[in-house]
């Protein structure tokens, strides 16, 4: 049997970061899609730009802000003596960048596919802003969100370059399945290659059918 | 019932800029609202319900201020007290109509409706015949169901004021006969002082107790019709369709009904 701790620890890490991704991305995607404000592309292009970005620039980038002598990284070193650099919280750190485009993108398309008239004739009735976000907003853009959650799930559980950038590649520690694959093959163990690639494979297309189903009922749905 | 409007808003979306300027009271319990698209009347209703806000000026209902810029008074939608029926009438697809009715009744988010509240709606769907739709979603109503569900919606809180979107332009010409006349039956059942905002000249004879024209954003004509006995409940279609004849007839001998720019 091959050592699967790689993807033990893939799949926390890809949990972790869809949860943080999924916080965030809600709320720029409401911002942006709810309100105009001065810089609202300008916002929209720089949350999509870990989409088209090479891994290894991104993180770059997050070496620069979380590193040891980063503008966030120093404070946290100086304060609460805490690096994120070669940990797998690291790795939820990178892994959270580059799945958050996907979500973002799904859910802003969500939000903006709910009619404003819905969210007027709710507050009419009596609803406060909170309510009218719960009652009306969420429960009709919630299949967008689950597909853009489980596509950004399927991205985090894939990373490999900003990953190994910031949380490097240490066995047992940070090598997520991605870079035991990478490893394996380096090594000539083809057994654990072909069983990592194989799980890998059967769950992304798992993600994928099920992100087609839940979008294709959206557009037939009620 | 009272309404005084006397408000100012500019839109402005790139070279395009719409100054409405609206001022206008109604005494009366019929109010219509007449103008082309874009003339400002849907703006004007919107900013009733407290949906935008102006610059500048006052709405009030019955002496009660909704919207004083002066006084810096601008209640929220949900504390107006107003109904609103929207011309396609809003009415939340993910919910059943029993849901949809139960909405502004709602306490706890994830809890079910109290008995009273269940009773309400309950009561309320009997009175607008709807009964049999209580499980159905919005996709699978008619028209004239979707109207009845969104209009037994906006009354079920008891709204001091029942504003309508062009409440019959998504209905067939039959149709909007007869949910005219129950919509005159709600006002007599309810007694809801209504504003309906229109294009089609046929409301203003069933609506139009006091008749607001609107071009261009202002105010062009206010005129109030004497009071003719409404009919009853128990007077029936054809008492209800001479009614209606007879404002026809009137009005047109006055050549009122129709503005001077035209429909």
């Amino acid at each position: 049997m091959p050592d699967l701790t790689p993807l033990w620890l893939t799949l926390r890490v890809a949990s972790c970061a869809t949860l943080i991704t999924f916080i965030f991305a809600v709320a720029f995607a409401w911002l942006t899609a709810r309100f105009t404000f001065w810089g609202r592309d300008f916002l929209d292009a720089i949350l999509t730009l870990p989409l088209v970005m090479p891994p290894t620039v991104l993180g770059y980038y997050l070496i620069v802000v979380w590193g040891r002598n980063g503008w966030l990284g120093a404070w946290l070193h100086a304060h609460l003596g805490i690096s994120l650099m070669f940990t797998w919280q690291g790795a939820v750190l990178a892994a959270t960048v580059v799945a958050f485009p996907l979500l973002f993108k799904s859910a802003r398309a969500a939000f903006e596919g709910v009619s404003t008239e819905y969210e007027q004739a709710a507050r009419i009735l009596g609803d406060t802003e909170l309510r009218v976000f719960c009652r009306i907003t969420l429960p009709l853009a919630a299949r967008g969100l689950l597909a853009g959650t489980m596509l950004a799930f399927a991205r985090a559980m894939g990373d490999f370059g900003a990953t190994l950038m910031v949380a490097g590649n240490i066995e047992g520690k940070t090598q997520t399945a991605s870079m035991a694959v990478f490893d394996a093959v380096q090594a000539g163990n083809y057994t654990l290659a072909n069983t990592l690639v194989i799980i890998m494979s059967v769950v992304c297309v798992t993600i994928l059918v099920m992100t087609n189903k839940l979008a294709s009922r959206g557009r037939a749905g009620r | 019932m009272r309404l005084e409007i006397d408000i100012r808003k500019t839109l402005q979306s790139g070279d395009r800029r719409f100054e409405l300027e609206a001022a206008f009271s109604s005494q009366d319990d019929l109010t219509v609202v007449f103008g082309a698209s874009g003339s400002g009347k849907s703006l004007t209703i919107q900013a009733i319900a407290g949906l935008v806000t102006p610059e500048r000026g006052r709405i009030a209902v019955d002496g009660a201020a909704l919207f004083d810029a002066g006084q810096r008074i601008n209640l929220p939608a949900r504390k107006r007290g107003v109904g609103y029926l929207f011309q396609d009438y809003a009415l939340f697809p993910h919910l059943t109509v029993r849901e949809n009715i139960g909405y502004p009744l709602k306490k706890y988010l994830y809890f079910n409706l109290l008995s009273d509240a269940r009773q309400e709606v309950t009561e309320i769907m009997e009175s607008f015949e709807i009964t049999h739709l209580a499980a159905s979603y919005p996709a699978e109503l008619s028209g004239g169901q979707k109207q009845r569900v969104a209009l037994a919606r906006a009354m079920i809180k008891k709204p001091s004021i029942l504003l309508l979107d062009e409440p019959f332009s998504a209905l067939d010409s039959m149709l909007r006969h007869r949910m005219r006349m129950e919509l005159l039956e709600i006002r007599q059942r309810f007694g809801v002082p209504l504003v309906v905002i229109t294009h089609d000249p046929a409301d203003v004879e069933v609506f139009g107790d006091t008749l607001v024209v609107f071009a261009n954003g202002r105010v062009e004509e206010v005129s109030s019709r004497k009071k003719l006995t409404v009919p009853q409940d128990e007077d029936g279609w054809r008492t209800k369709v001479c009614w209606r004849a007879q404002w026809k007839k009137e009005n047109l001998a006055a050549q009122r009904l129709v503005p001077a720019s035209g429909i």
